[in-house]
């Protein structure tokens, strides 16, 4: 049984360009590997927070969507704790209006990107 | 004397105030599903503080209320809004 999450996770912005690629690639890796499928991904850039979160006051942002089995959250979110670089993350289960609003989303996002293109 | 009594005149027109009905915005604009990635959206409902506006106010539905509550507190958890601040607006 697979559903479909959305998770989104702020990275601290201690990081260079290449050390951000390498943590989203991580965590991208674990969610292929897990046998679930990747539906779409975000990459928000450098954000200011609302509050301040372990006295730092801004954060890349990260969203990745995919679906997969209930018990894979568990180990995604353990990783997230477990790695230093990530301050903040919240995971979602996606309902069905949830995923038509998601759709819609990434149709609009693509269209941005073909037009920078 | 055959002035008309019935004809009242006012030297300034008695203001009649219309009560503007309110709405449920998500009923009107048919939105299914509020997105805490969006705190522009979100500002909407809520007051310079941050705080939740009540339904009296913004006459959305008990339904989407719910929804906007959790939307705002989850948008409160990944930092796209405060959870108190002075003068947000």
């Amino acid at each position: 049984m697979l559903n479909q999450y959305e998770t989104v996770f702020i990275a601290t912005p201690v990081l260079s360009e290449a050390q951000i690629k390498e943590a989203v690639g991580k965590f991208k890796d674990l969610i292929v590997a897990s046998g679930s499928e990747l539906i779409h991904e975000e990459h928000w850039g450098l954000k200011k927070l609302a509050y301040p979160i372990q006295k730092k006051s801004t954060g890349f942002y990260h969203l990745f969507e995919f679906k997969a089995d209930p018990a894979f959250i568990g180990k995604l979110e353990t990783e997230y704790r477990r790695d230093e670089r990530i301050i903040r993350f919240i995971t979602l289960k996606l309902d069905k209006y949830a995923a038509l609003y998601s759709e819609k989303r990434q149709k609009k996002v693509n269209a941005k990107t073909q037009k920078e293109n | 004397m055959t002035t008309n009594s019935s004809e009242i005149r006012y030297l300034t027109p008695p203001s009649v105030e219309v009560k503007k009905k309110k709405y449920c915005r998500f009923k009107k604009s048919g939105i299914r599903y509020v997105d805490y990635k969006d705190p522009e959206f979100l500002k909407k409902f809520l007051n310079e503080q941050g705080k939740i506006l009540p339904r009296r106010l913004t006459g959305t539905s008990l339904k989407y209320q719910r929804k906007v509550s959790q939307a705002v507190k989850r948008s409160r958890m990944i930092a796209l809004l405060p959870y108190v601040t002075d003068l947000m607006k």
